[in-house]
């Protein structure tokens, strides 16, 4: 058994899914540590990977010229930060930071990718699960975009 | 206990405070004297009132309003966000958002404010004794929650865990946000705040307050949970808190409507079978839900 599969098997992202398949995903998670500041990803460069946070915090990020780095989510214990390593053309659109010391699980989306092509089962349930993780992000920036503690007259 | 609790329904609304404690003319105002002005954030101030010396006690409960009359200008529905319980001082932490707030917000120690009240129903703290309780605010939707927190910390050992989700606008418009790190600093109570936008040196969560209800630390079926805020923010909260497992029955809301009278007599806050400031502003989050998807009303 791959020695990171017990870790991945305890993500809520992967709650519930086979053995086989978890399997499958620790075979391309490597653990990764990140100090304050650091960049997990730049935006525009390759997305080759995503992340689960396992301690700590990251920022994404948007660079706005004149405003600097703009946090526009955090990502926490157990959460998600990437999904641009799932849809073409596999660019980073945001940079990914830590802003505190952090320890993630980094999975290999090209590794992935490939086993999906094999796999379609698997291919499916991932797809799924970061479908529903997608449409939480699009509502939860609907709600950004809302501003509802916003004065409205 | 048992999964669900009966709600303390609108059709036996909570009662109000002891009448020894409100005027004996619900209409009339009675004036009471500011005694400090607190500034929480660029538009939202605390007020800090006294009734006259003559008045009996001021006692109230959790999730109850006072009609705020700013002389001349107009009355305003104004959650009570002070500790529960008979005392001298009368607390409301209010948004200068109007024409009434705004002449609330020019008040300096020593004007007259008048007071009617308390009204409409309560944050059930007594029926969720022994279950986790959740309280989500959104922006001035935490004034509400406050006297609940402080009702939960001063009978700290008859409830599971504590947990407060904060989601505010941006770290400026945080409220209370000594209070809410002092509580942080607590190990009875857990509080996590997250912000719409962050500003440079925000270290902090980013984010809706939505987001937060996945990880936070209770336990779904052993939890009520009590919501205050935007609507369109209870929404989304109370969706979530149902997908984390919270029954249904173990949701209660803090609703606003256009209320008058305070007394459930005039009609102006009727949403659908329910007078708010009368049934409400707290009700289960059952009976309610229905009628919130109404855009007439």
């Amino acid at each position: 058994m791959h020695t990171l599969s017990p870790i991945v098997a305890g993500i809520p992202l992967f709650d519930g899914m086979k053995p086989e398949h978890l399997e499958l995903i620790a075979g391309c998670a490597s653990n990764v540590r990140f100090d304050p500041g650091a960049f997990a990803a730049r935006h525009a460069e390759a997305a080759d990977r995503f992340f689960v946070v396992r301690q700590g915090r990251l920022a994404l990020q948007v660079h706005a010229p004149g405003r600097g780095e703009l946090t526009i989510h955090t990502v926490g214990e157990n959460e998600v930060a990437g999904w641009s390593w799932l849809v073409p053309p596999h660019r980073w659109h945001f940079d990914v930071r830590a802003l505190t010391p952090t320890r993630a699980l980094a999975l290999d989306g090209r590794c992935l990718r490939g086993k999906f092509e094999h796999d379609y089962e698997f291919g499916y349930e991932m797809m799924q699960r970061f479908a529903q993780l997608i449409v939480q992000r699009l509502d939860a920036a609907s709600l950004q975009l809302l501003d509802v503690y916003g004065t409205h007259d | 206990m048992t999964d669900t609790l009966a709600p303390s329904t609108p059709a036996a609304p909570v009662p109000a405070a002891a009448p020894t404690t409100a005027a004996p003319d619900p209409m009339r105002p009675v004036p009471f004297r500011v005694r400090r002005v607190q500034v929480e954030t660029h538009d939202t101030f605390t007020l800090v009132l006294t009734p006259p010396p003559t008045a009996p006690r001021f006692a109230f409960r959790p999730g109850q309003f006072n009609m705020l009359y700013a002389f001349g200008a107009g009355e305003v529905p104004i959650s009570l966000s002070g500790a529960p319980g008979p005392g001298r001082e009368v607390v409301h932490t209010i948004r200068a958002v109007g024409p009434v707030t705004r002449e609330l917000q020019r008040l300096k120690a020593g004007d007259s404010v008048g007071v009617r009240g308390p009204f409409g129903t309560a944050w059930p703290v007594d029926e969720v004794e022994g279950r986790d309780v959740v309280l989500v605010g959104g922006g001035i939707g935490l004034a509400p929650l406050r006297p609940v927190i402080y009702a939960l910390l001063a009978r700290r050992q008859r409830y599971g865990r504590i947990v407060v989700l904060f989601g505010a606008r941006t770290p400026q418009d945080i409220l209370f946000a000594k209070e809410l790190e002092r509580w942080r600093g607590r190990f009875d109570i857990d509080v996590e705040i997250i912000v719409d936008r962050a500003s440079p040196g925000w270290h902090g969560l980013v984010g809706v307050v939505t987001s937060l209800i996945p990880r936070a630390p209770f336990e779904p079926g052993k939890a009520a949970a009590f919501v205050c805020g935007p609507e369109i923010m209870m929404w989304f909260t109370l969706s979530e808190l149902k997908r984390r497992g919270v029954p249904p029955a173990c949701l209660w809301v803090s609703l606003e409507r256009n209320m008058k009278c305070g007394l459930g007599l005039c009609g102006h806050c009727q949403m659908g079978r329910f007078i708010v400031c009368r049934d409400g502003p707290v009700f289960p989050w059952e009976p309610v839900a229905p009628w919130l998807v109404i855009r007439e009303i």
